[in-house]
């Protein structure tokens, strides 16, 4: 007979077996077991957090850093409940997050007991799928199922309930099975005839326009390399939702900036005018679309997401490509190498006159700023922090807000998993955490959360995660005092009725980073900033970086939800347009 | 949303809606139909009737059948949307007007009054084959199969004849001939 395991044991065995090497977790009564065995495990190394919302971000900027699954451990009742807001995140921007938490005993559930709650009934919605383990002997099928789950297909995050008496209970325990499909859930569906229209609506096109998501990150680094190939093999502009930036080089002359709500001039009326759209892993979210009857109204629309679900949802597509991008970029790429020798000739001349409708528009600068000598513009620091750091590999991750759209608009990213930011659920306090878990995964390269004042005061506890296991990791706060995004739709919208976006009392950063035991840094003039970021870079150990921006910068260019692609607000360098009245106020 | 103000568009118009009904095949498991429902209720979808039970206990297959209403569109939502539950085998849709597929209810009637009302309440459901289940010299419980709205259209007819509770199951469904749905 097999030796029995204890369920606490089994645990680490599963995750020993799943590769795991970091947990993000904070222990309580109904986990005790499990961090009672974690001494047993030396190739697994556990991360104390300070608040369970911490855990989650955490393991989503490891996941999303890495390529593999994070994996939280928290307990019952408070820990499930305080780690859902992680699991939204996760499962809204596709993130495989494996959350493991302890419950009460098996004959304790539904009787109010103490840190007692309903997780699996709380977290279904925000969860790919959850288990409540009832018997030991399920604890093994269940665990591997669970990894399997998180990180095939369209990735997301599960989570494992044990309750405290499986946790001592012993079982035999067995290894993943390989390549098991869950009930012959299939990614991979698309047919050669699927990639042959494809490519004969690449050939035909005029004026096409790309637009790639968080799908090709998800699909691993080959699926950017793939990206980067098939773009420049056919000539193609290139634009890019938040969570796709770093698939395709961000200085890349193909590549014509983000697009959607604070995307650039240029990519938003690609996307209005084309005749064929390329959608590649993405998935028309309210801020990409604008308003749904006028999105794109000329155009052919080809969608390849994984999820097939994704397709149809909002914008009916002509062709729909389900399947993993990876796969589905390599066969159009082979197909076009065979069949149009590479369209080395025709298809650019096609498009020519499109690239010149394009450059005229690229020099509207939608992007541009009027920068201040006295005053440090947001814009300015982000491009000065992007400057000062675009000669190493860095990590960026943020917060929620205007400086998460500048950090997007003026940091160009080159490669795919070096950006990290929380698009789907919007979370404020993501940043900081997820800088934690960024840094775990890449302990020597330069991890920077840009942030805002309002959102990092939200996980600031986390600081205290960074020190304890030397993080060096460099909070730059962009600190306007306002909750800047709130503050810029008052100002547009709501009569500059500035109702509670104010922040009275902010602390010093720079004493709340002494207290937390890092070093401080405050920039409150443009002369000083190139000199102070040094400084913060070259300091090994965390930093926050209080730099005192200007108040009352907007973000720019903006579409205001409701109204089409080509209807966009610029900022004010091109003042006639930058007056939104009556009717068009209402429909922001 | 007639004059917004936040940051969400104006919906767009709604397209004409269908009723179909869902079966769903799922593994017979803790919170399978919660999950079910849940997709429904989170994500705005609607539930005319469910009806939910074990079909197979070797292979712990339970079938759930649902009736719903929505635009094309989201009817090809719900069946996608459900095809990534983890618990799902396989979902199959059916338009209501579908002439392939069988759809039945069934309902207990219960009528309390003098022999005479009651012998004229199983003249009135006699095109429904009622089955006597239960029978007083007061009252009367019947079982009927149909339609939803044939058993509507009885329910209200038979109210003024003493017609006092009705119990109603869900719509279950079933494909004429000899294919299986796959």
């Amino acid at each position: 007979m097999s030796k029995l395991y204890s369920g606490a044991e089994i645990v680490f065995k599963c995750l020993e077996d799943q590769d795991v090497k970091f947990i993000f977790g904070y222990p309580g009564g109904a986990v005790l077991p499990i961090y009672d065995e974690l001494k047993n495990h030396s190739s697994i190394k556990h991360i104390l957090v300070r608040h369970e919302q911490g855990a989650g971000h955490a393991a989503e900027g490891y996941a999303r850093s890495s390529g593999k699954p994070g994996v939280v451990l928290v307990t019952s009742g408070p820990g499930a409940t305080n780690v859902v807001t992680a699991l939204t995140d996760a499962y809204m921007d596709s993130v495989p997050l494996v959350c493991i938490s302890g419950q009460v005993p098996t004959h304790l559930i539904g009787t109010d007991a103490f840190q007692e709650c309903d997780t699996t009934g709380i977290t279904r919605p925000c969860t790919k799928h959850n288990w409540l383990v009832k018997d030991i002997k399920d604890l093994p099928k269940i665990l591997h199922d669970a990894f399997h789950v998180a990180t095939t297909g369209r990735p997301g995050p599960v989570l494992v309930d044990i309750p405290k008496d499986i946790q001592f209970a012993k079982a035999k325990y067995s290894k993943p099975k390989k390549e098991k499909k869950t009930n012959g859930k299939s990614h991979n569906r698309f047919s050669q005839n699927d990639i042959d229209e494809l490519v004969s609506l690449i050939s035909k096109a005029k004026k096409p326009v790309i637009y790639s998501g968080g799908g090709v990150i998800n699909s691993g680094p080959k699926a950017s390399e793939a990206l980067k190939e098939f773009v420049r093999l056919i000539g193609f502009p290139i634009t890019s939702t938040l969570q796709g930036l770093g698939a395709f080089p961000g200085d890349d002359n193909q590549f014509i900036g983000m697009l959607g709500m604070h995307g650039t001039y240029e990519a938003n009326n690609a996307m209005h005018d084309c005749d064929l759209l390329i959608n590649i892993g993405a998935r028309f979210d309210d801020r990409i679309t604008g308003k749904i009857d006028e999105f794109s109204p000329k155009s052919k629309k080809i969608h390849i997401d994984i999820d097939p679900s994704s397709i149809n949802k909002i914008i009916k597509v002509d062709l729909a490509i389900v399947g993993d991008v990876n796969e589905v970029l390599k066969s159009t790429i082979k197909k076009i190498n065979k069949k149009h020798n590479g369209f080395k000739t025709s298809n650019k001349q096609n498009i020519s006159k499109w690239w010149e409708q394009i450059q005229k528009w690229r020099t509207k600068d939608s992007l541009g700023f009027i920068n201040s000598e006295e005053t440090i513009k947001p814009q300015h620091a982000v491009q000065r922090l992007y400057e000062l750091t675009k000669n190493q590999d860095t990590f960026i991750t943020t917060e929620v807000g205007q400086h998460q759209m500048w950090a997007a608009q003026h940091y160009k990213f080159n490669k795919p998993n070096r950006w990290m930011t929380s698009g789907g659920l919007g979370t404020m306090g993501y940043g900081l955490p997820a800088a934690v878990g960024v840094q775990i995964a890449h302990p020597d390269k330069l991890v920077v959360d840009i942030a805002g004042e309002a959102s990092v005061l939200m996980t600031m506890q986390e600081m205290s995660t960074a020190v304890q296991y030397n993080l060096p990791i460099k909070i730059f706060v962009l600190n306007n005092q306002y909750m800047g995004m709130v503050r810029q739709w008052q100002e547009l919208l709501h009569e500059k009725n500035y109702s509670e976006s104010y922040s009275e009392a902010l602390p010093d950063f720079v004493k709340l980073a002494e207290a937390y035991g890092c070093k401080g840094i405050i920039a409150k003039n443009p002369e000083e900033l190139d000199n102070k970021i040094k400084e913060m870079l070259d300091h090994n150990g965390p930093v926050i970086f209080d730099c005192h921006v200007d108040p009352n910068e907007n973000c720019f260019p903006m579409i205001p939800s409701g109204k089409p692609h080509n209807q966009m607000i610029l900022g004010p360098n091109d003042k006639e347009e930058n007056k939104i009245t009556g009717k068009g106020k209402a429909l922001v | 949303m007639a004059n917004p103000k936040s940051a969400y568009s104006i919906p767009t118009k709604k397209g004409k809606l269908d009723t179909h009904i869902f079966v769903i095949w799922v593994d017979n498991e803790a919170g399978v139909l919660a999950r079910v429902v849940g997709l429904f209720s989170g994500r705005g979808y609607n539930i005319e009737s469910l009806a939910v039970a074990e079909v197979d206990a070797t292979k712990n297959i339970s079938r759930i059948t649902i009736v719903t209403t929505g635009t094309p569109q989201v009817i090809d939502q719900i069946k996608l949307q459900l095809k990534k539950l983890v618990p799902v085998h396989k979902v199959a849709d059916f338009k209501r007007e579908d002439k392939k597929v069988i759809f039945k209810e069934m309902a207990l009637l219960k009528f309390v009054g003098r022999k005479k009302k009651i012998e004229k309440c199983l003249k009135a459901c006699k095109n429904f084959d009622p089955v006597i289940l239960d029978k007083t010299k007061q009252s009367i419980v019947i079982q009927i199969t149909a339609l939803r709205r044939e058993i509507d259209a009885m329910s209200k007819k038979l109210k003024p004849l003493g017609l006092i509770s009705t119990s109603r199951t869900g719509a279950i469904a079933m494909t004429r001939g000899a294919e299986v749905f796959k």
